[in-house]
């Protein structure tokens, strides 16, 4: 996802010579190819995230798009009060992007882990927040976000892995939820990189016999309510999948939004659970320990539909 | 040339002439109004920091008078001079100085905290010509100004960025930050002052955590250094003058100011951090300022 991501902003930079990447001295291998051909529209702040977010909220108001790039938590609760105060607040256009949202630096630890990121980007007044799925949903969502006035939030998962689309998404526009696949007995309702499990779920659960529609949110904030609601009132359980505490993220949205509809739908969120993670192991170890496999989400479906 | 202590701006920039004065209000008038303003406001609003508000008076005088371009008819003007107000809490030293070069009526300044309002008690630029940017938190207006001062460079803009800043921020990490970024860019128009009033919300400085020498500091972060009396507004020109004539650095002001600068009782006492003005205290605030009318 990550180069994807560089990919799609090289497209946009090479349009746009008032958009600025500033990052936290992270990217090594990843962001080369933009400082080599950008070198005016690149800038590293160091190791000063509290200061870098507030730089971007000056260089934004010196009429520029400005990316603010690192990993984990570092760009969003490190630096939490300057994206609050010194961006969403002046309506700064500075995006957010997080490399490494979730577990994806399994074994470093749980300072590294961004587990409850979407939950407090979501709070804040104004913010946007951009969840894609998938390399192609990055593609899709990066010119979006850009064309998007004010403050993002971008989060990315790692490098290298699969999509999940077969093709290019066109003419993405935001907050429109994308459906992969529809289902007849229940719902997996994605929001980030853990898509490719629960696309996987979907597949284990179609062999066991359940029909089961994917839906993945590009855009967690604003929600996409109508696709959700149009689907969700034909189902009697969704779920939510995300590699996130439940608490506040793609299940609490989604909750929020049922709840306020008035749909007699049973939302069933799947994600980590209110901990943080104290077991040491890779991305797919820790998806497997806290119940975000694809093998664990769909026991987890199987579990609730038929006991 | 390099800087001698007590260098006047003509010596250090071998000018003959200082540019052109923004404003024909003399930075005394223009200080004197933003304590009586002060004064009044805080006593409207039963609101705080005046013991701020008095103590950057000349400062915000000297800016508002003499160095910074601004157009109060063209508040978005692209190539004026940015001022951040990072220490927000003095936020009526702004608010007044702005109305009196007229960028909105100076009936406006009674509103300062009312329902309603858009003068909040900490700056903010919302519905407010003039003011370039919210602040209240301690700690973000210099990386802003970094940011600001790096997009007017981008832009080619001879624009200059001025944070004003407290003693007591400096605690803040995110200060130093800024200061290693500011440094590491160059930005020779990027322009701190410090009003350093060697008190902040408890104590003393020097009892809560100690900055001096808050000057060496700086210099230390590669920062163009100048320490003057932070009520006299003719040292603050001249050093705001060479700070805006320098090259190749940020500059730092670090101006030595009075709590509550002013008021006999309330400066240097803590209290005044806290404390609004209302019945005789009012009384005899209104009465030593209106002997100090200039």
């Amino acid at each position: 996802m990550r180069d994807a991501f560089v990919r799609a902003l090289m497209r946009e930079a090479k349009n746009n010579p008032r958009l600025v990447l500033i990052t936290g001295d992270l990217g090594f291998g990843v962001l080369k190819p933009f400082w080599e051909q950008f070198p005016s529209q690149f800038i590293n702040a160091g190791i000063a995230e509290q200061s870098m977010v507030s730089m971007a909220a000056g260089l934004a108001r010196t009429g520029r798009t400005v990316l603010v790039y690192s990993i984990g938590n570092f760009p969003t609760l490190r630096c939490l009060e300057q994206i609050r105060n010194d961006c969403c607040y002046h309506e700064a256009d500075v995006k957010i992007v997080c490399v490494g949202g979730g577990l994806v630096y399994g074994s470093l630890g749980m300072s590294h882990h961004a587990t409850e990121d979407m939950a407090v980007m979501r709070a804040l007044p104004g913010m946007r927040v951009f969840t894609p799925g998938d390399p192609a949903e990055v593609e899709a969502v990066v010119p979006e976000m850009l064309r998007t006035p004010g403050t993002c939030y971008l989060r990315l998962g790692r490098g290298g892995e699969k999509c999940v689309h077969e093709s290019p998404i066109p003419d993405y526009h935001a907050p429109q939820a994308l459906v992969l696949r529809e289902g007849t007995d229940t719902a997996l309702i994605s929001g980030g990189g853990i898509l490719t499990q629960t696309w996987e779920a979907a597949a284990i659960l179609e062999k066991a016999g359940v029909s089961c529609g994917v839906v993945s949110l590009p855009c967690l904030k604003p929600l996409d309510t109508d696709t959700l609601m149009t689907m969700a009132q034909r189902l009697r359980h969704i779920f939510t999948v995300e590699e996130h505490t439940v608490i506040g993220g793609v299940g609490g949205a989604v909750c929020e939004a049922v709840a306020e509809c008035g749909i007699p739908v049973q939302v069933h969120r799947i994600g980590m659970p209110d901990t943080y993670a104290t077991l040491v192991g890779t991305q797919a170890y820790l998806r497997a320990q806290y119940g975000i496999s694809a093998e664990r989400i769909a026991q987890r479906v199987m579990q609730t539909l038929h006991g | 040339m390099e800087y001698k202590e007590g260098m006047s701006y003509t010596e250090y920039t071998h000018l003959s002439f200082a540019p052109s004065v923004p404003d024909a209000m003399d930075p005394r008038v223009m200080a004197w109004l933003i304590r009586r303003h002060g004064l009044e406001m805080t006593h409207l609003s039963r609101g705080s920091h005046i013991g701020s508000i008095f103590s950057v008076a000349e400062i915000m005088a000297v800016l508002y008078t003499r160095i910074l371009r601004v157009r109060p008819d063209d508040p978005a003007w692209p190539e004026r001079d940015r001022l951040i107000l990072s220490k927000g809490h003095a936020g009526a030293a702004v608010y007044a100085a702005l109305a009196e070069r007229g960028f909105f009526p100076v009936e406006t300044l009674r509103t300062h905290y009312q329902n309603g309002s858009h003068l909040s008690g900490h700056v903010s630029h919302r519905g407010v010509p003039g003011i370039e940017f919210s602040t209240g938190s301690l700690g973000h207006g210099l990386g802003v100004g970094v940011g600001t001062a790096l997009g007017l460079r981008m832009d080619g803009l001879s624009s200059h960025t001025v944070v004003v800043m407290g003693d007591g921020e400096c605690d803040e990490g995110a200060v130093w930050e800024a200061c290693l970024q500011g440094h590491q860019y160059a930005l020779d128009r990027l322009v701190a002052v410090v009003d350093h009033n060697h008190m902040q919300s408890l104590d003393f400085c020097e009892n809560t955590l100690a900055l001096e020498p808050l000057d060496d500091k700086f210099r230390d972060f590669g920062w163009f250094v100048q320490r003057v009396d932070g009520h006299d507004v003719d040292a603050l020109e001249n050093a705001l003058r060479i700070a805006y004539a320098h090259q190749g650095t940020p500059s730092v002001i670090i101006a030595d100011t009075v709590k509550g600068k002013g008021v006999s009782f309330m400066e240097n006492d803590i209290l005044w951090h806290y404390r609004t003005p209302q019945g005789e205290e009012y009384e005899a605030a209104l009465r030593e300022l209106e002997a100090q009318r200039p």
